[in-house]
């Protein structure tokens, strides 16, 4: 980027605040994918305006703009291929309100998720959206990929807590969506169409999240089958008879391994798949009763053997296992890849079966675990990319996955993203017609194409 | 890059898979909030280099010694990636790409020279007993110094009259019946600066059933080379140290500096390849134990002598991850009656000091001693102890610029105050 391109922007936010060492460009290339690119500048901003002057600054030069958190994304969408600017939110990372009486927090987009969490948690209020990314990820970017995580089953997703959003559009404009009401139908949804759109129609620089009271009593259990498939219909019958836990998470023999290996946590490991369960409420009598049902419902489908943790020692213990199975897969191999593939919740036992076989046919492995409760699994494929024969199986593994997912019923992401490496299927995912009404939106709201460009839709 | 140099192997950093949960725990990351401060950026520009997609420069040097080398991030890597001392030896690498001969004479013959060193202090011990340090406070004269100067001028604590080496005799017998042979390696610092703590600690271990033997021979432990990239100095020290205590024949070696102690134990790793001193060095390396650790190992008296006041503990950096020793610190003051024992809050988090960063990275190991003073604050401690004089005397800079009422202290000298207070 010129010299005098530079000048302009560090006189927007302050010489501090933009990074142009070929050393700065080389960390902002990545995110926790493989994918590598570097920006040709990174500024880290401080306040909304300071946002909205350099997007119009951007606009008016054609300079591309990536925004990102702390870039934990695992689809390639904060990787600035185009070049241009990493738009890193990180700085902005106060609390600008706690309201307890309306149960809502106002935050700038660059807070921590987990760093939110404590804060509320101090007042009694709880934030439940939980992506294993909790402490290494921001709100913002939480908001921008509609983050998931374990408890969404029973409390729903990022999105489902944004109540109203601070945006900067791609001519520097600021957009104001919603606010503290908890019932807003005046116009269009706004905040459901930025929520997940990767950083592709604007910029969030400020959000007001929903907050509910924070449970106060929790029961966690470990479920252990001697059958990957008796787990998974486990799980489909305590649904089925009504159950509402705050999580059923599944991870199964070679996720189990990678952990232990890691962590030395004690976990089983002669067994094919763990459920790990956990029950909350407002009342310790009926979350004991909720765990026991459960329990009894996993013994009758073959649980050899359903712990309950029996303090908050252990209970923190199952979660550190369950939050530390995607990175503790790389001890295994150089890369991997995890989808997040989601189907309906009566075919996870087929699905496993099913990616099971791919794995088998490949002879490369895919380590399964996920979101069962709400059919949103993680099949990560074991590989080493610098041999070529391996990426190309590791491709046509992939395809074979979404077309998998999608036969049955299900689609190809359910809370990452499709960034950039997902980006190929969502066409035969979507259809023509639904490809059509997105390219038009995002025409609409960024006819220059400056942010973000090339994600999601393909160019 | 040239396959002749040491250099760390691709398995310490082709796995990183860039999750980024480094970055949660990092001092420098969370003061910064920017990805080049970053242990996973570090790791990154450390496969980039070494794979010669970039070059060594300056600057990439420089993200290497930004690293305070606190080792949260080692502890937090769930790939076993290890980005503390992936940046430790880059210096290394460095070094010996584009060598810098002041290390040499600074790393090689002053520091590891403790009478050079004596003389090389001297100034400082006039400063403070001559009273002009008592005088540049009475006249409030540290407000005309520049900010880092003064800062650096906190650092010092009360400095003994004399080199503890010089007095403190090669053998002290134990008060009752000798238990244990105890080698004592007396670092640099404790032996220049803290030299009432290391006394203690010698007291203490002979009250214990200890005969303490402090060899006046013993070298630098070698972390300063370490951390200046000169990992073959550390060899050679390591091997001076070694030899010495060979020839002195004890149970343990203790030391009561968290920074040697780490060192000391990493002999047997560092020389696990040199044939002839591999075995030796793991030998040499087993009988390291802090003194807390080994305090709580034995059958210790409990003091009689009371402390009233509230206590509240820092964890170095290089005890708690380095050694994996908290546990026995606390308990050791907590046998102390009359102290009331308060946690501190992210008490395992760096207090910016990482040996030489207030002078080296002024700015930033201020803004990390800030986070770790507004929780000392919250404590409303009377005394905040920690087993490492680099803390200290950073714990003592935070206190000094807040004005605040509270004694910073190693925890050996509050058991030998409970003692002498029977």
């Amino acid at each position: 980027m010129n010299e005098k391109l530079i000048r302009r922007i560090k006189e927007i936010v302050g010489s501090d605040c933009v990074l142009i060492e070929p050393e700065d460009l080389a960390a902002y290339s990545y995110d926790g994918t493989f994918e590598e690119h570097s920006p040709d500048l990174v500024v880290l901003p401080r306040t909304t305006q300071q946002v909205s002057r350099l997007i119009t600054f951007a606009s008016d030069e054609n300079i591309p703009i990536v925004p990102r958190g702390m870039a934990s994304g695992l689809a390639a969408a904060s990787v600035p291929f185009s070049g241009g600017i990493a738009l890193s939110m990180t700085r902005m990372n106060k609390i600008l309100e706690i309201d307890k009486l309306n149960s809502v927090a106002r935050v700038e987009a660059g807070i921590v998720t987990a760093d939110l969490q404590s804060a509320v948690e101090k007042q009694g209020l709880f934030y439940p959206p939980d992506p294993s990314s909790i402490r290494h990820s921001t709100i913002g970017g939480n908001i921008a990929c509609n983050a998931g995580g374990p408890r969404c089953l029973k409390y729903g997703v990022t999105g489902d807590y944004v109540l109203g959003l601070t945006i900067v559009l791609a001519d520097g404009n600021i957009l104001q969506t919603g606010g503290k009401s908890i019932k807003d139908v005046a116009g269009y949804d706004l905040n459901a169409l930025f929520t997940g759109s990767e950083g592709t129609l604007g910029v969030i620089t400020e959000a007001i999240l929903r907050l509910i009271s924070k449970p106060k009593f929790t029961q966690t259990a470990l479920a252990e089958f001697k059958s990957l498939d008796d787990s998974a219909n486990a799980v489909n019958a305590i649904l089925s008879e009504g159950l509402l836990p705050a999580t059923l998470e599944l991870m199964d023999e070679t996720a189990i391994s990678c952990i232990e290996e890691a962590m030395h946590l004690g976990l089983p490991l002669d067994v094919e798949a763990l459920l790990l369960m956990e029950t909350d409420g407002a009342d310790d009598l009926s979350v004991k009763r909720e765990m026991t049902a459960i329990t009894r419902i996993c013994r009758d489908r073959g649980a050899r053997e359903v712990k309950i943790a029996q303090t908050e020692g252990e209970r923190a213990k199952l979660w550190k296992a369950r939050r530390s199975v995607s990175p503790s897969l790389a001890r295994k191999a150089p890369n991997k890849l995890g989808e997040d593939i989601t189907v309906p919740r009566n075919a996870i036992p087929e699905a496993i079966r099913k990616l099971k076989e791919i794995s088998a046919r490949y002879q490369l492995p895919i380590v399964i675990f996920g979101h069962a409760g709400d059919g949103n699994l993680h099949p990560n494929i074991l590989f080493d990319k610098r041999d070529p024969v391996q990426w190309e199986k590791v491709n046509q593994i992939v395809t074979e996955e979404f077309e998998l997912a999608l036969r049955l019923g299900g689609t190809l992401t359910g809370e990452h993203g499709i960034g950039t490496l997902k980006r190929p299927f969502l066409r035969g995912a979507l259809g023509d017609v639904s490809i059509d009404v997105q390219s038009r939106i995002k025409s609409a709201l960024d006819p220059k194409n400056i942010l973000n460009p090339g994600k999601v839709l393909q160019e | 890059m040239k396959s002749s140099l040491s250099q760390p192997s691709q398995q310490q950093y082709l796995n990183c898979i860039r999750c980024g949960l480094c970055l949660s725990v990092c001092p420098t990351y969370r003061e910064y909030l920017s990805e080049t401060a970053s242990p996973r950026g570090r790791v990154f520009l450390t496969r980039k280099g070494l794979e010669g997609e970039m070059e060594l420069t300056p600057n990439l040097i420089e993200q290497m010694y930004g690293c305070f080398a606190c080792l949260a991030c080692n502890d937090a890597c769930p790939v076993g990636i290890k980005p503390a001392d992936l940046a430790m030896q880059m210096r290394w690498v460095d070094e010996q790409v584009h060598p810098t001969g002041w290390k040499r004479t600074l790393f090689g013959e002053l520091i590891p020279n403790p009478e050079r060193m004596e003389k090389a202090t001297l100034a400082f011990r006039i400063y403070e007993r001559s009273g002009v340090r008592k005088l540049v406070y009475a006249l409030g004269l540290r407000r005309l110094i520049p900010s880092q100067l003064r800062d650096m001028e906190a650092m010092l604590p009360h400095l003994p009259r004399r080199p503890l080496r010089q007095s403190l005799p090669e053998i002290t017998e134990a008060n009752q019946n000798g238990k244990y042979r105890i080698g004592f390696f007396l670092g640099c610092a404790q032996n220049l600066l803290f030299a009432e703590e290391s006394a203690a600690t010698v007291r203490v271990l002979a009250r214990n059933g200890c005969t303490v033997i402090t060899p006046p021979q013993t070298v630098c432990c070698g972390m300063p080379a370490a951390g200046y990239g000169r990992q073959d100095l550390v060899l050679e020290q390591a091997r001076k140290n070694i030899s010495i205590f060979e020839n002195i024949n004890v149970d343990f070696i203790v030391t009561d500096c968290a920074t040697c102690g780490s060192t000391l134990k990493e002999y047997g790793a560092l020389l696990g390849e040199d044939q002839q001193w591999a075995v030796r060095a793991a030998s040499f390396s087993n009988k390291v134990k802090d003194i807390s650790e080994f305090l709580m190992s034995i059958p210790l008296q409990k003091p009689k002598g009371i402390i009233n006041g509230r206590v509240t503990y820092h964890d170095p950096c290089h005890l708690r991850r380095g050694q994996g020793i908290w546990e026995q610190p606390r308990e050791l003051m907590k046998l102390i009656d009359g102290i009331e024992f308060t946690e501190l809050p992210e008490a395992d988090w760096c207090c910016g000091s990482a040996g030489s960063q207030l002078i080296t990275h002024y700015q930033t190991s201020l803004k990390v001693l800030s986070r770790k003073m507004d929780n000392l604050e919250s404590t409303e401690a009377d005394y905040i102890a920690s087993g490492c004089p680099g803390c200290q005397m950073q714990l003592s800079v935070g206190v000094k610029k807040r004005k605040l009422k509270v004694q910073v202290v190693h925890p050996i000298q509050l058991l030998d105050k409970a003692y002498q207070n029977e």
